[in-house]
């Protein structure tokens, strides 16, 4: 296991996914060969803070991760997915607001936060305002992530937090808003709790949020 | 026409002061448009971009209004709608085309090279674009999937089933929507030809006569995607390196022909990939600086002058940066520290910059201001400075560009 961790921390891909399909076939069971790449993750994340890694070993990081769910797909054991989501430390509403379509820092903050323990439901990109307040209501959020690139995403931004406040809501759940140019005057525009330009520092407001 | 002659020289000489690191009489004043002058006028982003009268019309009264240093010519990446519906691009979506009708266009990256690729384009990079990359880019050049290698034609029977395909049905609407590209393309060259004029005719310089990426920017932006390129600097670095070195003079080779096409020796690169966060120190400095050192110094020796749009953030690439020639390269800051930025390279280039576009878009005209006058206090004492915004002013607030302009006009006189 020490292995692996290593490798995926070292962004060591061939040796990494070699290494998931041997502790597989020598019936390691999934949950721990998990727990070994959320190991990883914490080391990447580390790594990303401290200046040491950046975006592209967050992004070979969520390739490992996904190849090596698809590997383990086929030896999870039925009904796991339901304990899974009971340990869940939040619920996370994510999406790329109404005019914009970047999608690269949204899914980036969509892995970490689900290797942190957060259970997100990803819109999209181009979302619509009304979209957002709809899953609102329907997935009862603890935090909502609005990404966007461009300045002319602010003004979804604002309109989905002002959808939230006449729906009288919005005092019970977090906003942070994402993006590469997102600001202070961007936030208090938006009207939204934090900013963050880049995933991890995203995923640190969250875990703060949720008492982590 | 004395006067726009003159006027003309005046704001050529106010910038090429600043460039070569010299006092001007005032700190020039430039901004990257965008659609502003549609908004300013109360039009629709749709309604200029399919109507080149209505364009030159829009843009010649804004910049008669804000009378900026620099103008600058729309039509190449704004006035392109016909051409971009005629090839039925996926690379952009635009107002009236996946965008409302107010909306700037928005690049989608797609993955119009796949991994397994590079060799192909390495072999013979002009096959690879019109068989591979162009019908994949464009729609309405799928047929050419189907083209045999070019290459391949030596003696004239062996292009006899080339010859034969540009008839085949499948091709037919290729080979039209080429013509009427073609053709609108004419019609927007003729109508930046004329801008070109107009913006003379009112003292207005052009701020670049060519384009130019940093050959890992290329590859990443329309070849492989941001994803693509990330993984690739660990999955195929030899690739990278390679394709990037087939690149390099294929952008030397066209930024200079464009220059000295247009007759205006500057030439446009924006940086992408190379940013803050986007790669490391060791990373930056094997697939991206190599590259762009050469691209520079190869402008810089036609005699042009290169202005590097720095997007985003470039704190940690600025010592780099200053490994050129002095007072010949214009760099234009986002979210760089332009404050540090000036610090490290007062004796070696001019920079520019960086109201940021939020302020523009949020604030309020006295926070702009405050934000202008430090930056004539601090970037531009002792000249080697050009005020502009972090970038282009799309959802900049009217009131707050003016507050820019006037501020700088009056505030910016040198002593």
């Amino acid at each position: 296991m020490e292995d692996l961790v290593k490798a995926v921390a070292e962004m060591m891909e061939d040796e990494a996914l070699d290494l998931t399909r041997k502790l597989l076939e020598q019936g390691e069971s999934p949950a721990k060969i998990l727990d070994a790449y959320k190991e990883a993750l914490v080391i990447i994340g580390k790594r990303f803070e401290e200046g040491v890694y950046f975006v592209p070993e967050l992004i070979m990081a969520g390739e490992m991760m996904k190849t090596a769910s698809e590997l383990m797909k086929p030896y999870m054991a039925k009904g796991s997915s339901a304990a899974v989501q009971a340990g869940k430390k939040g619920k996370f509403l994510l999406g790329t607001v109404a005019g914009d379509i970047h999608d690269i820092g949204k899914d980036m903050v969509g892995m970490l936060l689900d290797i942190n323990g957060f259970e997100v439901k990803d819109l999209g990109v181009d979302v619509p305002v009304q979209k957002f307040l709809d899953e609102y209501s329907a997935f009862q959020p603890d935090i909502v992530g609005m990404s966007g690139l461009l300045t002319l995403a602010y003004d979804s931004m604002k309109r989905v937090v002002d959808g939230l406040k006449t729906m009288g809501v919005r005092d019970k759940v977090k906003v942070i808003i994402g993006g590469g140019q997102v600001d202070e005057h961007a936030c208090k525009f938006v009207g939204a709790d934090a900013w963050a330009t880049d995933a991890v520092s995203g995923v640190k407001y969250s875990l703060q949020w949720m008492g982590c | 026409m004395g006067d726009a002659a003159q006027l003309l020289a005046e704001r050529e000489k106010r910038f090429n002061d600043a460039v070569a690191l010299n006092k001007p009489d005032r700190v020039p004043i430039i901004t990257m448009w965008d659609f502003f002058p549609a908004r300013f006028k109360g039009l629709s982003v749709k309604s200029v971009m399919y109507d080149h009268q209505l364009m030159s019309d829009t843009w010649a009264e804004c910049f008669d209004h804000f009378q900026p240093d620099m103008g600058e010519n729309p039509y190449a990446m704004r006035g392109f709608a016909k051409v971009l519906e005629t090839l039925d691009t996926v690379q952009l979506k635009w107002a009236g085309h996946g965008l409302d009708d107010y909306s700037s266009y928005q690049f989608v990256e797609n993955e119009l090279m796949k991994a397994d690729e590079y060799d192909h384009f390495l072999f013979d990079p002009s096959d690879f674009m019109i068989r591979r990359y162009w019908p994949r880019a464009n729609k309405a050049l799928a047929a050419l999937e189907g083209l045999p290698p070019i290459n391949q034609i030596i003696p004239y029977y062996w292009g006899l089933y080339s010859g034969v395909f540009l008839l085949s049905p499948e091709m037919e609407a290729s080979r039209a929507a080429m013509i009427e590209t073609a053709k609108a393309s004419a019609e927007l060259l003729k109508w930046a030809g004329a801008f070109g004029k107009r913006m003379a005719e009112m003292g207005l310089p052009a701020p670049s006569g060519g384009y130019a990426q940093v050959p890992f920017d290329t590859l990443g932006d329309v070849f492989r995607g941001t994803k693509g390129i990330m993984m690739d600097m660990f999955r195929r670095p030899d690739k990278v390196m390679a394709a990037c070195e087939k690149l390099l003079p294929i952008m030397i080779d066209s930024a200079v022909a464009s220059a000295k096409r247009t007759g205006v020796m500057r030439v446009f690169i924006p940086l992408h990939k190379g940013l803050d966060g986007f790669m490391s120190d060791q990373q930056f400095h094997k697939f991206y600086w190599p590259h762009m050192k050469e691209l520079l110094n190869a402008l810089i020796r036609e005699g042009i002058t290169p202005w590097v749009l720095v997007e985003g953030a470039c704190n940690t690439r600025l010592e780099a940066f200053r490994d050129v020639p002095p007072g010949k390269v214009l760099y234009h800051f986002e979210a760089t520290d332009i404050f540090r930025a000036k610090e490290m390279m007062k004796d070696r280039c001019c920079i520019r910059g960086n109201v940021p576009a939020t302020l523009l878009s949020v604030g309020a005209p006295e926070d702009v201001k405050a934000y202008c006058k430090k930056l004539i206090d601090v970037c531009g004492e002792g000249g080697g400075y050009i005020m502009d915004a972090s970038t282009t002013l799309s959802d900049a607030k009217v009131e707050n560009v003016q507050a820019m302009y006037d501020f700088t006009k009056e505030y910016g006189v040198y002593k």
